[in-house]
């Protein structure tokens, strides 16, 4: 009961707080002529900060090669800050160089808003390069995903010009991120989380043994972590360690920043394209989908660790306990809705052990980055939905005779062919990836577990990779040079590819002319088209992705544990 | 190029900002507004050595003292993580057994599960009220304190973490052994550690 009572706050209460949010995001991305002297002065000083190009506007190629540009440069800038960590200062605990597979896997990782990390935060990164590095790309990748949905709705209004892309990006990090992240940090100190530039405390504990305290600049850290659906944990076990996450009041504001601002985006959409009612039924597919997987989850974390059924000196109490906080709550609540909370968006984030949890309570995680678009990352999130609307749209279109078109644009063979690469690509990397990484000692030598299981770290591995998510089954001994390229790889095309190809179909459909809506056309706005999308969503996910998810989950669930 | 050139203006802005500023604003705000927890929470005894945090678990093997949740990492606060074993896991039924040792239990007195399943970070620094008070027995006799007095202690210690949105309570076991350092600071324990000389004993 407390467990609904906690699901019903967090995710009632972020919705709600999503729709105030969602108008504000339209006036920082989108002020539009009615915008007043102070709003405009902030446009004309972001404008002057990236130069000449400030004021240029960009049709969709210039503002997808914009975008790339800025991109290659925060790679390149993070990647330079990371890799002379050991002779920088900001170093209190003298952590050496990082290997260079591991730089690449990390800045790929950070720049590609994925935050997959090969590498314990305490243990390998300088404070340096967790703030100037790893925060920074934080920011920015957040900004670059919310200005990339910008560009796409005013492209989707018919536009010519999608707008500029450096304004873009500094209107979402300065007016949006930045202030929230502000606010979301010093809420997390108030709560207990670090935040010093110290290095690791020496202590000598009550029965006389050594323990190395490691601590540092962690509240600011965690607030953009999580707000940016970013992810990456300022310690290995990222919130579940008790500095990242001292209290069941930081533990649910985390979660409520995991889904705040991809909630939001669907309302900053619907405010730039003009079509509310449209975003709603978009909001509620997106929502009955996230609601179904936190069911799932919960429901089958409610039953007992496997492991001590046979153990009558241990009591069999309701719930998985292992991996689990126990300053959270029961093993059933938090924790699995942490995970499909996290894993529904791009964030990636983890407040209990995923490799812990019970096989179908974590298979959620896995179809929630498999569909990877129920809310979905800040910006993209809503840019991967919006190919799923599309394939929906042309198919409901055919089904009944009729010409599919999209917010009064002809939906033609150039956008379903665009939309269909974007889907597809998705599914490849995940299943090409992981059976490459089953059959051969890249993937089988580094495995924590075996059996059905071992299989579904690998499969997770690559999941999370393609989705941008980051989360893992962190048994997985990850840190191999085949890994970190392998996952660097997928991470950085399955980030780009699915930009520009949804940014090529609002290029495309905002070169055509605006057909009059009339008595034929097909609403994107009632129960009949939401029903369609989930179907869409649901038909593309499984049919791509069950019978990698007969080999995992689904396996070791009917083997061990009914 | 000039797309270079804007990227990399854009790029010193938002590190001035957003990595400069915003770090050092909430550096300034958390030293001022709660400098302990800004520095980790840490405890010190009496002596002014640090004895851990208070956020932090720490081993404890003595039977005069309550035992922290298996940590799958030995409690290392410079490297901290789970098992991240599959809940089928045989591993964890080994573990499991090896706990059931230590804490004495048996069919007729099981063991509650979180004293057998690791935490998530390795530093879980709580355990319920149930599985301190499960442990009160030992400790009492350990301490040749009255159990009653034990249960006591635990009862006042324990809280909700979640206020009302959470059923069970705990107890943090750092604070709860300290505790009880205080109610027999005579020393009055059946084993003698030497880590009594290290804590400056009165």
């Amino acid at each position: 009961m407390d467990t609904i009572l906690l699901v019903g706050l967090v995710v009632g209460g972020t919705a709600l707080l999503s729709w105030p949010l969602g108008h504000y995001m339209k006036w920082v991305m989108d002020p539009g002529p009615g915008a007043g002297p102070r709003r405009r002065a902030l446009d004309r000083a972001f404008e002057r900060v990236a130069g000449r190009l400030g004021r240029e506007p960009q049709a969709w190629k210039r503002y997808t090669i914009a975008m790339l540009a800025f991109n290659a440069v925060m790679f390149l800038v993070a990647f330079a800050f990371m890799a002379l960590q050991q002779v920088l200062p900001l170093d209190p605990d003298g952590k050496g160089a990082v290997e260079p597979s591991l730089i690449f896997n990390t800045i790929a990782s950070f720049t590609s808003n994925t935050n997959l990390q090969h590498y314990s935060g305490e243990v390998a990164m300088s404070y340096l390069s967790q703030l100037f590095s790893l925060m920074w790309l934080q920011f920015v990748s957040a900004a670059t995903g919310v200005a990339v949905l910008a560009g796409l709705a005013r492209g989707l209004t018919g536009r010519s010009e999608m707008g500029n892309f450096f304004v873009d990006v500094q209107r979402a990090a300065f007016l949006l991120l930045l202030p929230a992240a502000l606010a979301v940090a010093t809420l997390m100190a108030l709560g207990g989380t670090p935040m010093t530039l110290a290095g690791a405390a020496a202590a000598t504990t009550l029965e006389g043994t050594e323990q190395v305290i490691a601590r540092g600049p962690v509240a600011a850290f965690v607030a953009i972590k999580q707000l940016g659906t970013n992810g990456g944990g300022f310690f290995g076990p990222n919130s579940t360690h008790p500095f990242e996450n001292p209290t069941f009041w930081t533990n649910g504001l985390s979660m409520i920043c995991i889904i705040l601002i991809p909630m939001a985006s669907v309302w900053m959409f619907g405010r730039i394209v003009g079509r509310m009612r449209h975003a709603a039924t978009v909001f509620g597919v997106m929502l009955f989908l996230l609601l179904a997987k936190i069911a799932g989850a919960v429901y089958f974390e409610a039953a007992p660790t496997q492991a001590f059924a046979g153990l009558p000196a241990v009591e069999q109490v309701a719930g998985n306990v292992e991996g689990k906080e126990m300053r959270f709550g029961t093993p059933y609540g938090s924790g699995p809705l942490w995970g499909a909370l996290t894993t529904s968006t791009s964030n990636g984030s983890v407040g209990a052990m995923h490799d812990s949890l019970n096989p179908v309570a974590g298979l959620m995680p896995m179809i929630g980055m498999w569909l990877n678009a129920t809310f979905g990352g800040v910006g993209v999130g809503m840019v991967n939905m919006f190919v799923y609307i599309i394939i929906a749209v042309f198919i409901a279109g055919m089904m009944v005779g009729r010409t599919p078109e999209y917010l009064n644009r002809r939906v033609e063979a150039r956008e379903m062919k665009l939309a269909a690469l974007a889907v597809i690509a998705h599914g490849f990397f995940v299943l090409a990836g992981t059976a490459l990484f089953a059959v051969t000692p890249w993937g089988v030598d580094t495995l924590n577990n075996w059996g059905p299981h071992g299989f579904s770290e690998i499969l997770y591995e690559f999941s999370s990779a393609s989705a941008n998510n980051g989360s893992g089954f962190e048994g997985l001994g990850d840190n191999t040079v085949p890994w970190n390229v392998a996952t660097g790889l997928v991470m950085l095309l399955n980030r780009y590819v699915p930009i520009i190809l949804p940014l090529a179909i609002a290029g495309s459909l905002a070169r055509k002319r605006a057909t009059a809506q009339s008595a034929g056309t097909l609403s994107v706005q009632d129960a009949t088209f939401g029903v369609m999308l989930v179907g869409t969503i649901l038909i593309i996910g499984a049919l791509t992705f069950f019978p990698a998810a007969a080999l995992g989950p689904i396996a070791e669930h009917f083997l061990y544990v009914s | 190029m000039r797309l270079l050139l804007a990227s990399v203006r854009v790029t010193a802005v938002t590190i001035g900002v957003c990595v400069v500023g915003y770090a050092g604003t909430i550096l300034g705000v958390a030293q001022a507004l709660v400098p302990v927890a800004a520095n980790g929470s840490l405890v010190s005894s009496p002596g002014g050595g640090v004895i851990g945090s208070r956020l932090i678990a720490q081993a404890f093997e003595d039977p005069g003292y309550f035992w922290p949740r298996p940590s799958a990492v030995d409690y290392n606060g410079a490297g901290a993580g789970g098992s991240n074993k599959s809940p089928t896991s045989a591993d964890l039924t080994e573990r499991a057994e090896g706990a059931i040792a230590r804490f004495g239990a048996t069919p007729e007195s099981p063991l509650p599960p979180e004293l057998a399943a690791a935490s998530g970070g390795g530093l879980d620094p709580h355990i319920s009220e149930h599985a301190a008070l499960y442990q009160a027995g030992r400790v009492a006799s350990a301490r040749r304190l009255s159990p009653s007095r034990v249960g006591a202690l635990v009862r006042e210690s324990a809280f909700s973490p979640g206020g009302a949105l959470t059923r069970d309570r705990v107890v943090n076991v750092l604070e709860l052994n300290l505790a009880l350092d205080g109610v027999s600071a005579s020393g009055a324990r059946g084993t003698v550690v030497p880590a009594a000389e290290s804590r400056g004993a009165p």
